[in-house]
Parts: structure tokens; sequence; C-alpha cells
């Protein structure tokens, strides 16, 4: 399988900020690619160079077999970005902003009015965009870096600042878009979206990229306890500690949580025990990897 | 489609988004008009009110000059009151009237007052006229002199014929400066402009539809000015080059689009690039002679006005539109103009920023 993007030793520096520092990563056709990590990790401007909106101090980048930098007016049609939802002409209704977007790529009305249909804002076609809700507007975004039908999608934070629903909605529209065959890089900082949506995920700080694999195998790698927790008062923590396996065991009145990276010997024990009661089996989840890798320590 | 199916569909939406800001068009479309209606409509009429005479007692030669009054010039000056002699000059000190007149045998007294120093200049000088008059009457002989006044058209311009020329370039500078200087920091802030440079349409493109629709903007303040102050309550009778305006105002909007994104080019937030355009439209519009004529400010202010492109914007279109000038008089000020905004677009594209970082 041919590589979408094609990108070797990157380094971007703005003054004492060594913004990227030497990032490299292959993105195949038709994969679901995801950049995580913290605020000023440097995965915004790892994006802006890959999209050709910046010059790289150092290394090579290409999009589709060609160079994005600079602005190279063959490649720019087959490829879609998605910035900030705020990136409209103003006082235009939804309809007519795609339409204009539309025509810059020489889109017709008809098809531009389709991709309203696909993110779901036909009815909100004659609204103006200063109207439309966070999530109204992300769609809209999203269907104007679409619009032109391109074969590489940018998607730099499309679901932050949105609620529970508006998220799921908007997961449901880019799989949608992903299962077409395109290729998707998406940026988040939501590890429960990259976990879900992604395909791969690199996980950037201080301008590396520290890890990069399949969401479920940097789990499996980080070699973290699995918690098992089952109602208070089923098991006493002295006979949980008991069981073979079984590393910790707490109790805080209302759930018995014991930690184990044998998960499966330890629920057929309690299942003998019969002290099943209100299970809950956890895993660690890309959040453990993440903060495993970038540390617990706040950063603004 | 083609590159000018883009630039189509761009410039309607950018028309459409100014149609819609209810803001914009009460600032550049009804904000000047209602000065051009407060200041026509005050300052509009050139003809002087007539001068307000009180009587005191019988004044029997002046009652005799406008009895015979073949041309009727007196009666179109003076209209007469009459009044005791303390009730007269209690008038003519609150303003009321603008001078008593008593006559007693062959002696006129004439009060009035220095407040309105034409009025009482006129008063003067027409009872002197009056007396004149009535001793050459009473010596039975023909006068042996007599004046003729013919008027000079002069230089200056009063009234509507100047306020609609200029009101309207102060009105063109500030819906240009204001219009590309928010236009270029709003879509770079919002990222419009990275978006844009994204796409495939060429960067002139883009450009290009914001000047057109400035311009089309532009023609239509031209048409409502004209339109209306060639009503007949302002009166504005427009001279034979009139036509001239049109290439002038598109000369002066070019230009004030690239004072316009200088700033924008400049500024890095929307409230700096609003205050920096004010502090260089309202001066310009005053020193500019947008408010004024300048032919009455002294000669520093006249001096100072010519660093104003604005000046050059009023003076043609006055020349065209008032003064009755050929067409060709407007062709130097339309070559400053195009040379400032040349200068000032290649300022611009030096400090163009694509984004806000």
């Amino acid at each position: 399988m041919k590589n979408t993007i094609s990108v070797r030793g990157l380094r971007k520096r703005y003054g004492d900020v060594q913004a990227v520092d030497g990032v490299s990563f292959e993105v195949p056709e038709g994969e679901f690619f995801g950049i995580l990590g913290p605020n000023g990790a440097g995965k915004t401007t790892t994006l802006e160079i890959v999209e050709g909106l910046r010059e790289a101090d150092e290394g090579r980048v290409e999009l589709l077999g060609l160079e994005p930098w600079p602005r190279n007016a063959k490649l720019l049609p087959r490829i879609g970005v998605q910035l900030q939802a705020t990136s409209f002409f103003e006082r235009l209704t939804a309809r007519e902003q795609l339409r204009t977007f539309g025509s810059l790529y020489g889109v017709s009305a008809r098809k531009a009015d389709e991709m309203l249909e696909t993110v779901g804002l036909a009815e909100k076609a004659d609204v103006r965009v200063e109207m439309l809700s966070g999530g109204q507007a992300q769609r809209l975004s999203i269907a104007c870096a679409l619009v032109h039908d391109p074969e590489l999608v940018f998607l730099d934070e499309p679901t932050a600042a949105l609620d529970p629903q508006a998220r799921r909605n908007l997961w449901d529209v880019l799989r949608a878009i992903n299962t077409g065959g395109r290729t998707i890089v998406l940026t988040t900082h939501y590890m429960d979206e990259a976990e879900l949506l992604c395909d791969r995920v690199a996980i950037m700080d201080r301008g590396r990229i520290l890890k990069l694999g399949p969401p479920a195998a940097l789990v499996r790698g980080l070699d973290a306890p699995t918690r098992i927790s089952v109602a208070s008062g089923v098991l006493a923590a002295e006979d949980a500690r008991g069981l073979a396996g079984v590393d910790e065991v707490s109790d805080d009145g209302v759930s018995l949580v014991v930690e184990t990276r044998d998960p499966s010997s330890v629920v057929a024990a309690l299942s003998a025990k019969d002290a099943l009661d209100g299970v809950q089996i956890r895993g660690a989840t890309l959040e453990d990897v993440f903060l495993d890798l970038t540390g617990r320590e706040y950063r603004a | 489609m083609s590159t000018f199916d883009s630039f189509k569909s761009l410039s309607r939406a950018l028309f459409l988004g100014f149609r819609r800001d209810r803001g914009a068009l009460f600032f550049t479309v009804l904000f000047p008009l209602l000065f051009l209606v407060i200041f026509g409509g005050v300052f509009g009429k050139q003809t002087t009110g007539k001068v307000d005479v009180v009587e005191v007692g019988a004044v029997p030669v002046l009652d005799r000059a406008l009895q015979h009054d073949p041309s009727g010039e007196l009666g179109r000056t003076v209209k007469v009151k009459h009044d005791d002699l303390a009730g007269a000059l209690k008038k003519v000190q609150k303003g009321d009237a603008d001078a008593a007149v008593e006559q007693s045998g062959g002696r006129l007294v004439v009060h009035y007052s220095g407040a309105d120093r034409v009025k009482s200049g006129v008063v003067q000088s027409v009872v002197q006229q009056v007396a004149n008059a009535a001793n050459v009457a009473e010596s039975g002989r023909p006068p042996t002199y007599t004046v003729a006044s013919q008027r000079v058209e002069d230089k200056s311009i009063k009234g509507i014929n100047f306020f609609t020329p200029s009101l309207l370039g102060w009105a063109l500078a500030s819906a240009g400066m204001f219009g590309a200087s928010q236009t270029l920091v709003l879509w770079r802030t919002k990222g419009l402009l990275r978006r844009l440079r994204l796409a495939p349409v060429p960067i002139p493109t883009v450009f290009g539809a914001r000047v057109v629709v400035s311009l089309g903007i532009a023609l239509g303040q031209l048409a409502v000015f004209l339109l209306v102050a060639q009503l007949p309550f302002f009166g504005l009778k427009l001279q034979h080059a009139w036509w001239m305006s049109i290439p002038l105002v598109v000369c002066g909007v070019l230009t004030f689009l690239s004072l316009g994104m200088v700033v924008g080019a400049w500024a890095k937030t929307q409230e700096t690039a609003q205050t920096v355009t004010q502090l260089i439209v309202l001066p310009m519009a005053f020193l500019g002679g947008s408010f004024f004529p300048l032919d009455y400010a002294p000669k520093w202010m006249q001096a100072v006005s010519y660093v104003f492109p604005l000046r050059y914007l009023n003076e043609g279109m006055l020349n065209v539109m008032a003064r009755g000038q050929g067409p060709m008089s407007a062709l130097p000020q339309m070559g400053i103009l195009l040379g400032i905004a040349v200068v000032a677009a290649a300022v611009a594209a030096r400090l163009f920023r694509w984004d806000a970082t």
C-alpha cells in the first residue's frame, strides 16, 4: 500500500522554543491517523507544516507524492483542511457558506448542498453561521473541508468544546468519511476519541513523537494492571488478597477494587465464590499510556 | 468552473455579507446621508433673509421709498415693523429686529446692534441709499453718477454644491478604510485567510472580489448622494462633466482600500484597527475639506490638506460636479490618487501576514 503522507526529520524552531524536534511518520492510504499530545507538544505546528501552511526548518514532507511547501496549487484540490469552527465568511447561511467554499474548488452548488446533507445540517441550511451551535458549526467547518471530495483530510481538534451528544454525533460523521476510503489525520486531546476512531496514533510531547502504533497495542504495551471492582461486602478484603494473581486490594465502603495482571483467573475465582455482584472490569486506556509517557504534572 | 466563477461566487458572498451588516449599512450609507441632509438643509440656501427694521413713529422717507419701489429690490430686502422707541430698542437688543429707525424732520437715526455685522451693515447702507435717493428726488435733478453692480462668480462654492461632493468623499474614505482594515484583521484572526490559502483559488481572485464589492458599494453611495442632493429641497445642479465623478470615485476607493489594507495588515486586533482607522479618517475628513470649504481656511491648513488623499478626491469632484470644469480637469487628481493607491498597496503587501501568530 502506498503512503499518502510521508514525513521525515521535521524540525521547526520559534525563537528559543524547538516546537518540532525531529518528527517522522508515514500514513498509508485510507488510514485514520491520530496525533495526540498535551498543549504545546508541537502537534499543531507539525500539522501546519504537513498541510503546507508553514515552512519547516529541516526535514521533508510529501502528500500524495507532492511537496506542500511552497503553496502547491496542484495538491490543494486533493486535500481538505478543517481549521477552527469560526473560519467562515461573515453573515452567510450554512448553505451559502458551503456553496462559496465549493466554488473555490469548482464544485457545483448541487454537490455542496449534498454535503450539507452528509453532515446532517440540511435543516439548518438557511441559518446564518453566527447562529449555529458549537456542534453545528464544527460540522459545517468539516463539510467545508470535504466539499470538494478530497483524498486526504486534516482535522484539527474537531470536537474541542463540544457537549457529549455533539461529540458522538460528530464521530459518526468522521467514521462515515473514513469508511468512504479517505485518509484522515486528526489531532485531539481526547483519549477516548483517539482510541475509538484512530487506526494508529502518535503520542507527541516536547516536539517529538514518543510512541506510535494502534491504540490497543499501545495500551497492551503499557503492562498496566486491570482493575476489577465488585460491590463492597460481597467479599472481605482479606479473602480477596488471598486469591491467586491479585496484586492489590482496596475497599472504600462502596466498591472492593482488585488490581491484577491476570484478570481471567481472578474473575474465575470471584465467580467460584459467587462474588460478582456489580462487577466492573476496567483495563488500561490510551489515557494511561498518555499519562505514563507525558507525566501527570499540570502544564498550562 | 473557472477562476471567474470562483470570483463571481466570492463577490456574491461578500456582498451578501455587507448587505446583511446593519452597522456597516448605517455607517457607510445612512450616516453620511444624514450629514448631507443636516448640512445641506442648514447651509444649503444661499439667500440671506430679509432685514427686520422697526420704525419708531412715522418714517415717511422709508415708507415712500417702499411705495415707489419699481424693481421691488427694497421690498425684498427690508421688512418693516412698528413700535415705540423703548420697545424697538429692546427688539434690537434681543436680536428680534436688526435695526430701529426714527425720523425727526430731515434727520434719520438708525439704532443697530453689532451682533450681526452683515445685517446691521445691510440696514445702514439701505437707509443711506434711501436717504440719498430722497435727496436726489428733492433736488429735482437726475443723478450725475449711478452705480450698477454685477456679481462675478467666484471660485468658492457654498451650500449643497460643496457638501454633496465633499461629504461623499468622507463617506467613501470611511467606508473604504474601515471595510478593508476590518475585513483583513477579521479574516486573519478567524483563520479564514489560512483556510483560503489552502484552497486552490488564486489569492488575487479573493482580494479582487473584495475590491469589486467595495467599488460597487461606493458607486451605490454616489448614486444615492446625487439623487438625494438633486431633490428640490436641496437643489443641487450638476455641472456638465459630473460623470467624471464616477472614475474619480473608483480611484478614490482604490486608494482608501489600499490604505485600509495597510492598517489591517499592521494591526493585530480589530479594536486596534478600528481606532487607528478612525484616527486617520476623522482628521483627514476635517483637514481634507469634507466638512468645510478650505477656501476660507488659513494658509497653513490649506498646505496641510494636501497631505491627505481625500483632499484630491474632494477637489476633483468639486471641479467636475460644482465648478463646471471640463472632464480633463479631474485627471491630475485621479493620477495622484492612483499613485497613492499603488504605494499603499505595496506597503500593505510587505506588512501582510497570513495568520495571527
